[in-house]
């Protein structure tokens, strides 16, 4: 019999799930969830506030616990599972850097825009120094031409990254295009390659099968759906799926479905559903986080979530930008 | 009235535009000496058409130069640590546009007349702090500011390869200099690259949090002063909405366009940094003027 292809699943529940519950999880919750998904043998945990550490602000939303306090609810808990942070530079610094690792955080993942790569080196270069292992993140990946995406990614790698993503932040990739970027990255880089999905279109699972198929040996998930905008690739799904096509994850799969049920569902603010404003996200190739966001500016200024999300598209706003939403809301009313 | 001379260290975009605003613009200031390291670089090459005398050798020929009184250092934060102790010892103020920082930082719009200003070295802080501490500044004149954040957006082409090596000194020197100069009792500083093709504008949010409910009128007030006064010397920098409020949150947006000198209007970003150097370099040749140092 043949060895079964082992997929390492990195689940973000407690970072990029943030963004569902506006970055207002407990001490309380983040344990319980850390818990179960150390339960479900889920091999990596990333904890972080959704914009990365230091990401506590007006322009993201204050998180209800300092980076800090989140860790310490984790790792208490964290049993044979790793933890992983996520530093945006520009937003974080070096020195969240270091108190993550501190405090625990054994994997950094340091996310830039697709074509802005070398704002990483400093922070993937000091993750490596203190003994990190570094994965690259290149947001917002549907923006850039697959050559470009490649060029980027070795900038990554020649700074020091393990693993290299193909990250869709705003889920506006179809499987065609995961594909071909995911197999041009696999075919030039020596590093592990990831992939990241959001489900505005509804592809969350479907890109991150097509990712899988062309060589990405390690993906994201967020129990039960979390996610910004529509969530990302069910985590519970991707390990039924994955053990259906004869993957090996490593994961329990009745624990982590007892995890997205029991511990994740009743807490969610929302229902996780590609609703008219995430589908806009999708369509129109905007950054997941600016869902909740544009709703709030939305009813404030009584306007239709999806002209500002649409109008935010054609200006190719990028990840972090989450002031313009109000700067277009306003143009969009002065104007109407 | 002989104007004051000066140096500009450092041939790049930077130092290139602010050859180009002295040469157009200043009547104070005549530059003795355009130094870089490369005798090939386009900078040097452009300088020596226009009939500046340069140099290739560094700082030496700056140094060599007693009639110098004023020098610019547009090179980076390691050559301004080497460069500063030379200056000061040769007796030239320097004006530091790295993000060094070894002298205090100076944002001419909250001090015209650089009235506090006996250095010998003064730092410009970074893009996002010229454009942003007038803001933060503006509001904490007339109310307690316990807080305050800013998001720089910049458009990618005009983020040059110092600033994308020390993006964490950007953030860190920007929201240290917006305590300082701007009045806050916290900070935090945000920056973000958009590579938007054509290039966005440069812009600014400055979000400030007040200790009391803000007297809107009062606040309004001082921030409409406050652009005019940075309009003085950056003609492009503008308010993009009304001040918003929001209980005790203050949310101000503006955008900076360039004067097109020599670099292109949509990198106000560098635009406002080579303008606010400039302003505080008059600021010093007027005082000197008036003590009378000449050459």
């Amino acid at each position: 019999m043949t060895q079964k292809r082992k997929i390492r699943i990195i689940d973000t529940t407690l970072r990029d799930g943030s963004h569902s519950v506006s970055h207002q999880y407990s001490s309380d919750q983040i344990t319980k969830i850390t818990e179960a998904l150390a339960k479900a043998k889920i091999d990596t945990i990333e904890v972080t506030h959704g914009d990365g550490l230091g990401g506590s602000s007006i322009q993201y939303g204050f998180g209800k616990l300092t980076d800090q306090e989140a860790f310490q609810a984790a790792t208490k808990v964290l049993g044979e599972s790793k933890l992983a942070v996520l530093l945006i530079p520009g937003i974080g610094i070096k020195e969240d850097l270091e108190m993550a690792y501190h405090e625990g955080a054994r994997v950094a993942r340091i996310a830039t825009h697709v074509t802005e790569a070398d704002i990483s080196a400093q922070h993937i270069g000091l993750a490596k120094k203190i003994g990190m292992e570094v994965v690259g993140f290149l947001m917002l990946s549907h923006m850039a031409p697959a050559s470009k995406l490649l060029e980027q990614a070795k900038l990554m790698e020649s700074y020091g990254a393990d693993i290299v993503y193909v990250v869709d932040s705003a889920g506006a990739m179809v499987p065609d295009d995961t594909k071909r970027k995911v197999s041009l990255l696999k075919s030039n880089l020596h590093s592990t390659i990831g992939y990241h999905a959001h489900n505005n279109l509804g592809l969350a699972i479907g890109n991150t099968l097509a990712a899988i198929e062309e060589g990405a040996d390690v993906v994201d998930g967020c129990l039960a759906g979390m996610g910004a905008g529509a969530g990302n690739a069910p985590t519970e799904v991707l390990v039924a799926v994955l053990d259906k096509l004869g993957y090996e994850t490593g994961v329990d799969l009745y624990a982590i479905m007892d995890a997205a049920e029991d511990v994740v569902r009743p807490l969610m603010q929302r229902p996780q559903v590609i609703d008219k404003s995430s589908l806009s996200l999708g369509y129109a190739g905007v950054y997941s986080s600016f869902l909740l966001h544009t709703v709030r500016a939305a009813q404030k200024y009584g306007l239709d979530p999806r002209d500002i999300l649409i109008e935010l598209g054609k200006r190719k706003v990028v990840g972090g930008q989450e002031d313009m939403i109000v700067d277009v809301a306003q143009e969009i009313r002065r104007k109407s | 009235m002989l104007p004051i001379r000066v140096g500009i260290l450092g041939t790049g975009n930077i130092g290139t535009d602010l050859l180009v605003k002295i040469l157009n613009k200043s009547t104070l200031l005549e530059v003795g000496m355009f130094a870089g390291i490369d005798p090939e670089s386009e900078g040097i090459l452009r300088a020596k058409q226009m009939g500046v005398p340069t140099s290739a050798d560094g700082i030496n020929a700056i140094l060599a130069d007693s009639s110098i009184k004023l020098v610019f250092d547009a090179t980076s934060a390691g050559a301004h640590n080497i460069h500063a102790p030379l200056l000061k010892e040769a007796g030239k103020i320097a004006i530091d546009l790295t993000p060094a920082a070894l002298g205090p930082y100076v944002v001419p719009a909250v001090d015209m007349n650089l009235s506090t200003m006996e250095e010998p070295n003064i730092n410009m802080v970074t893009c996002g702090g010229q454009s942003t501490i007038p803001m933060i500044y503006a509001v904490s004149r007339v109310a307690e500011v316990a807080y305050s954040e800013t998001v720089t957006t910049i458009p990618s082409k005009s983020a040059g390869p110092g600033t994308r090596a020390n993006i964490d000194e950007f953030t860190d020197t920007t929201a240290k200099a917006a305590k300082v100069i701007g009045g806050a009792k916290r900070s935090k500083s945000i920056i973000i690259l958009n590579p938007a093709d054509p290039p966005i504008l440069n812009r600014h949010t400055i979000y400030t949090t007040l200790e009391q409910e803000p007297d809107q009128e009062a606040i309004i007030a001082s921030i409409e002063d406050m652009v005019n006064t940075v309009r003085q010397y950056v003609p492009g920098y503008r308010l993009k909405h009304p001040p918003m409020f929001d209980e005790k949150r203050v949310t101000i947006m503006v955008e900076v366009e360039g004067a097109g000198d020599f670099l292109p209007k949509y990198a106000g970003n560098l635009d406002i940094m080579t303008s606010a150097a400039l302003a505080a370099a008059e600021s010093i040749a007027r005082k000197m003027l008036t003590m009378g140092v000449t050459k």
